[in-house]
C-alpha cells in the first residue's frame, strides 16, 4: 500500500492553561475508511478535531492532508484542505431553505439567483451520487433532524470535502434515524470519502468503523482495527480499568403507586403544548423508565414534577394532591413531599458551578433543620455533611471547599445523586442520570438507583440513551410529541419496536 | 483549580491595575504642559496631609460605601442597579420630611429614625423596577436609569413648590432643627483628646457606613437569604429547580440595594446640608458602580474602592483648586480608573495568570 493518509497527525499537542487537552497525538486515517474516536467526555476528542478544523491552534504537532503538510490557520483553511465538519450542534439558519443553507458562506458571487441555481443542480447530482435525498426549497425549522442533519453533510460535500468530520451525531437521533446514517456513512464511504466519526457509544463504533482511536485524558491510548477488538476491549482502554457494561439487579418487588399522574397537560411559554395529556404511575420499588428521542417533552415532564412549570392536570404522590400552578417555590413543597429531584442538566440546575461543593450540597435544601440555625446557614454542619457524602459517594476529590466547576462531570453527578438520595426521597425523579459522565462512574450511578429501588422507593428515570432505559428499568414508557406512545416490559420488547415508537411510529401490539 | 493565589486576586490586579491607570493620568497631565509629579503631590497632601482633607476623603467615601454597596448586592443577584441616583435622592427627600416634620429629642434618635425613612424611601424607589423587571420582564438597567430622571423631576417639583419655606428663593427645604444636627468627626473625637479638623463634613454616618459593611458581608455570606441571592444571581434556572422564587430575590434584592442607596442622604443632606437642595446626589449613585466594580462587589473590597474614590473626589478638587489643571481633567482620572480596575480587568489580569502558571510549572518539573 503507498497511498498516503487522508490525514495525518503527528504529534499534537494542546493546552488550555493548567490543562493538558491532548498529548502528543498521532494518527492515520487511510482514505476511504471509518475512523472512529472514541473516548469519555474531557478525553480531548473535541479539541483534537477543532485543531484539525482550524477552530484551534496546536502548541505542537504538524498535520498531513493526503501527504501534503498543511497549515489549518481557520476553517476557510480546513474547507481548502477538503475537510468538512458536522457539528453536534446543527450550524443551520432555521427560517432559510434546504438550498439558501447549503450555499451559505460559498456563493458564488453577488447575485443570489446563478448560485442557488448552480447549487440546485450540483445538489441534485449530489443525492443521485450518494442517496442523499432532500426536499430543497423546504424550509429548516418544517423539516425533521434526521433531515437537517442530512443537510449539514450536503453542506460539507457542496464545498467539496472528501474528509467528513462527525462529532457525536446520533445524539439527537432516533435508532431508526441512526440506522439511515449509517448507511449514507457507508455510502460515502464506497465512494472513496474519508470518515472520521467521534462518539462515546461502543455499539456505533463496532457497527460503522474500520478502524478505532481510543482517547483517555488528552491521550491517545489505542488505535485498533474494529474487527480485531471487542466493547469490553474498548472500555477498559477508554477507562483504563475493567468495567461492567451490565447491570446487575433483581427483578422488582413493585407495591403501593406512589406517582399517579393523569392526564397532564404543559404548554411551554410560548403558548406551545408540549404534554398533550400525560397517564402514568410509577409504584414504589420499582424503576419507570421514560424513553425518547430528546425535546419529546421529557424535560417539562419533569419540570412539573419538581415543581417548577405549570401544568393543568392531576399528580398525586402517596395519595397527595400536588399543586401544579408551578410558580417555582414550589420545589420546596415538593421536597417535603418526599420528591428528590436529580435534573437532566446539571450544570445549568443542579449545581451552582461557582459554589463550592458544601454549598453545593445544602443546594435546594438550605431551609432544612439541620443546616440552619435561625436565618442563618449553618455552614459547619454543612461542611462535615458534605464530608459524609463525599466519602460514601466516592467523590473524587473529597475537598468540600472545591467549586463545583473543578470536579469531573462523573463527580458532578455524585454530587447531585449524594445530595438527592440520601434524602431517603420517596420519589426520585432523575434525568439523563449519566450524560457526560465516565464510563466508571455509570457504574456506580446505576448501581445507586438500582439500590434505591430495592429499599422499596419509587423512581422515575428519563434517560435519551436507550441501552440506560433498557438495563435499568422494570417498565418502559415511550414518549414522542407529548404523548405517551405505549409502555412495555424490558424483558417483552427490543430496541427496534421502542425506536418505532420512539419515532411516532404507533403501536403495533 | 485556581490559576493565582488569593493574595494576587484580590491585591496584586487592583493595585497594577491602579499604577496603570496613574501612569495613564501621568501622560494626559503632562500633555496638557503640567507636572505629573507635582500634582500627584498636592492631590496626596490636598486629600491625606491634614484632617480637613480627612476630613472630606471620608466624608466622599461615606457616599461612595453606602452607593457601592447597594450596587454590589444587586450585582449578586446578577442586577445591575443603575439607579442609585434616583434612590439615593429618594433617601434625601425621607431624611427631609423625618428631619423637618418630626420633633426629635436627640440626635441619636434622630439618626435612626431619618435613616429609617430614607431606607424606605431608597427601597420604595427601587421597588417599582424591580417589580416591573420580575412580572414583567422590563429590563432592570432602563427602568432604574430612567427613574433617576423622574426623581430629578420630582424632587424639583417638591423642593420648589411644597418644601421651599415662603419667600426663599433658593429651591431648597428649610435648615433642619439643631436637635438633628449630627456630630462631626471633630465633635465625635473631640473628648478622646484628638484634633480633628472643625471644618471637614465627614461625620457619625461613616459608622453607620461601617457597620452597613459588616451587615451586608453577614447578609451575603452567612444567611439563608444571602445564599439564594447568591445562587439566583449565579444561575437562574438552577435557583427555580432549587425551589427558589425568583419573583421573591428579585424584590428583595432591590429592596435592600435602594434602601441602602437611599441611607447616603444621613451623610450627604442630614449630616453635611443639614437642609434638602437640589442635586445633592452629585453623582454619587453612579460613582457606586465603579466601587462596586472595583470592590469586587465584596463589602470589604467596597470599603476600600469607597476612601479610594473618597480620595480622588477631593484630591481633585484641590487639584482644580491649586493648579491651572482644569476640574474636567479630575473626570478624565476618575474614568481611566474606573476604565483600568474594572472595565479592562482582564488586561491585568490574563498576563498575571500566565506568569503564575509558569512559575508553578516550573516548581512541578
Amino acid at each position: 500500500m503507498t497511498t498516503a493518509p487522508a490525514i495525518e497527525l503527528k504529534g499534537i499537542s494542546k493546552a488550555f492553561g493548567p490543562v493538558q487537552a491532548n498529548k502528543d497525538i498521532s494518527i492515520r486515517v487511510m482514505p476511504g475508511t471509518i475512523h472512529g474516536i472514541i473516548g469519555e467526555n474531557g478525553a480531548g476528542k473535541s479539541t483534537l478535531m477543532s485543531i484539525l478544523y482550524g477552530f484551534y491552534k496546536a502548541d505542537k504537532g504538524e498535520i498531513f492532508i493526503k501527504g501534503y503538510k498543511t497549515q489549518i490557520p481557520d476553517s476557510q483553511a480546513a474547507i481548502a484542505a477538503g475537510i468538512g465538519m458536522v457539528f453536534q450542534h446543527f450550524k443551520l439558519v432555521e427560517n432559510f431553505t434546504v438550498l439558501e443553507n447549503i450555499i451559505l458562506g460559498a456563493e458564488d458571487g453577488r447575485w443570489l439567483k446563478p448560485s442557488i441555481a448552480k447549487a440546485r443542480r450540483t445538489l441534485l447530482e449530489l443525492s443521485e451520487d450518494y442517496g442523499l435525498s432532500v426536499e430543497p426549497d423546504a424550509l429548516i425549522q418544517d423539516i425533521g433532524v434526521g433531515m437537517q442533519q442530512r443537510v449539514e453533510i450536503l453542506k460539507a460535500l457542496y464545498r467539496q470535502a472528501d474528509i467528513l468530520i462527525l462529532d457525536e451525531p446520533t445524539g439527537v437521533l432516533t435508532p431508526a434515524e441512526a440506522d439511515q446514517l449509517f448507511r449514507i456513512l457507508d455510502r460515502l464511504r464506497a465512494e472513496g470519502k474519508t470518515i472520521i466519526l467521534i462518539t462515546h457509544k461502543l455499539r456505533e463504533i463496532m457497527d460503522t468503523t474500520d478502524t478505532v482511536s481510543v482517547m483517555r485524558r488528552g491521550e491517545m491510548t489505542a488505535t485498533v482495527k474494529t474487527a480485531e477488538t471487542s466493547p469490553a476491549e474498548l472500555a477498559e482502554l477508554m477507562v483504563g480499568r475493567k468495567v461492567l457494561l451490565r447491570v446487575d439487579k433483581t427483578p422488582a418487588q413493585p407495591k403501593d403507586v406512589v406517582l399517579d399522574i393523569k392526564d397532564l397537560h404543559v404548554r411551554d411559554e410560548k403558548g406551545v403544548e408540549r404534554l398533550k395529556g400525560i397517564n402514568l404511575t410509577v409504584r414504589a420499588g420499582e424503576v419507570l423508565g421514560i424513553a425518547g428521542v430528546a425535546g419529546n417533552g421529557q424535560s417539562e415532564l419533569l419540570e412539573v414534577l419538581g415543581g417548577y412549570a405549570e401544568g393543568t392536570g392531576n399528580i398525586t404522590v402517596n395519595g397527595q394532591p400536588l399543586d401544579l400552578t408551578g410558580k417555582y417555590s414550589d420545589g420546596q413543597s415538593r421536597r417535603a413531599h418526599g420528591i428528590a429531584h436529580v435534573p437532566e442538566d446539571r450544570q445549568r440546575e443542579g449545581l451552582i458551578m461557582e459554589f463550592a461543593a458544601w454549598e453545593n450540597v445544602a443546594f435546594g435544601y438550605h431551609h432544612d433543620e439541620a443546616y440552619r440555625s435561625g436565618a442563618l446557614m449553618d455552614n459547619t454542619a454543612i461542611r462535615e455533611d458534605t464530608e459524609g457524602k463525599m466519602e460514601r459517594f466516592d467523590v473524587r476529590p473529597p475537598d468540600p471547599k472545591l467549586a463545583a466547576k473543578n470536579f469531573s462531570g462523573g463527580n458532578q453527578q455524585k454530587i447531585v445523586l449524594a445530595r438527592e438520595i440520601e434524602r431517603n426521597p420517596d420519589l426520585l425523579l432523575i434525568g439523563q442520570p449519566t450524560r457526560g459522565v465516565d464510563i466508571g462512574a455509570i457504574e456506580f450511578i446505576h448501581q445507586q438507583i438500582i439500590a434505591l429501588r430495592d429499599k422499596g422507593k419509587a423512581v422515575l428515570l428519563v434517560s435519551v440513551e436507550l441501552d440506560e432505559i433498557m438495563a435499568l428499568s422494570d417498565r418502559i414508557a415511550v414518549m414522542f410529541d407529548g404523548h405517551i406512545m405505549g409502555e412495555r416490559l424490558p424483558s417483552q420488547t427490543d430496541e427496534k419496536e421502542l425506536g418505532l415508537l420512539m419515532a411516532g411510529i404507533g403501536a403495533q401490539k | 483549580m485556581d490559576v493565582m493565589p488569593k493574595w494576587a486576586e484580590v491585591i496584586l490586579v487592583p493595585l497594577i491595575s491602579l499604577l496603570l491607570a496613574a501612569v495613564i493620568s501621568a501622560l494626559v497631565i503632562l500633555a496638557i504642559g503640567e507636572d505629573p509629579v507635582a500634582a500627584a503631590k498636592l492631590m496626596v497632601t490636598g486629600a491625606l496631609g491634614s484632617t480637613y482633607g480627612w476630613g472630606y476623603t471620608l466624608y466622599y467615601a461615606t457616599n461612595f460605601m453606602f452607593t457601592g454597596l447597594a450596587v454590589s448586592i444587586a450585582f449578586h443577584a446578577r442586577l445591575f442597579n443603575i439607579g442609585g441616583e434616583g434612590q439615593a435622592a429618594l433617601g434625601g427627600l425621607g431624611v427631609a420630611l423625618a428631619c423637618l416634620y418630626i420633633p426629635w429629642p436627640h440626635w441619636s434618635l434622630a439618626l435612626v429614625g431619618a435613616a429609617v425613612a430614607a431606607g424606605l424611601f431608597g427601597a420604595a424607589w427601587a421597588a417599582m423596577p424591580a417589580y416591573l423587571q420580575a412580572r414583567r420582564g422590563s429590563h432592570i438597567v432602563i427602568t432604574t436609569i430612567m427613574f433617576n430622571f423622574i426623581a430629578a423631576s420630582l424632587l424639583n417639583y417638591v423642593l420648589v413648590n411644597l418644601l421651599r419655606p415662603k419667600g426663599s428663593m433658593d429651591p431648597a427645604s428649610a435648615r433642619f432643627p439643631d436637635a438633628v444636627h449630627l456630630p462631626t468627626l471633630h465633635e465625635l473625637l473631640a473628648p478622646l483628646g484628638i484634633a480633628f479638623s472643625k471644618s471637614a463634613p465627614a461625620n457619625v454616618s461613616l459608622l453607620v457606613a461601617v457597620a452597613a459593611c459588616v451587615f451586608l458581608w453577614f447578609l451575603i455570606w452567612r444567611t439563608r437569604l444571602g445564599y439564594e441571592i447568591r445562587s439566583f444571581g449565579h444561575s437562574e434556572s438552577a435557583a427555580k429547580y432549587a425551589g427558589m422564587p425568583p419573583f421573591k430575590i428579585i424584590m428583595v434584592t432591590m429592596l435592600i440595594s435602594g434602601a441602602l442607596a437611599g441611607m447616603m442622604a444621613i451623610n450627604n443632606v442630614m449630616g453635611e446640608a443639614e437642609r434638602l437642595v437640589l442635586n445633592s446626589v452629585e453623582g454619587a449613585g453612579f460613582i457606586g458602580i465603579a466601587v462596586a466594580l472595583m470592590g469586587r462587589s465584596h463589602p470589604l473590597g467596597v470599603f476600600i474602592a469607597a476612601i479610594l474614590f473618597g480620595f480622588l473626589y477631593q484630591g481633585g478638587a484641590e487639584l482644580a483648586l491649586w493648579t491651572a489643571i482644569p476640574r474636567e481633567l479630575i473626570v478624565v482620572i476618575q474614568a481611566l480608573v474606573i476604565l483600568f480596575t474594572g472595565a479592562l480587568d482582564n488586561m491585568v489580569r490574563m498576563p498575571l495568570e500566565r506568569m503564575f502558571l509558569a512559575l508553578r510549572m516550573r516548581k512541578e518539573v
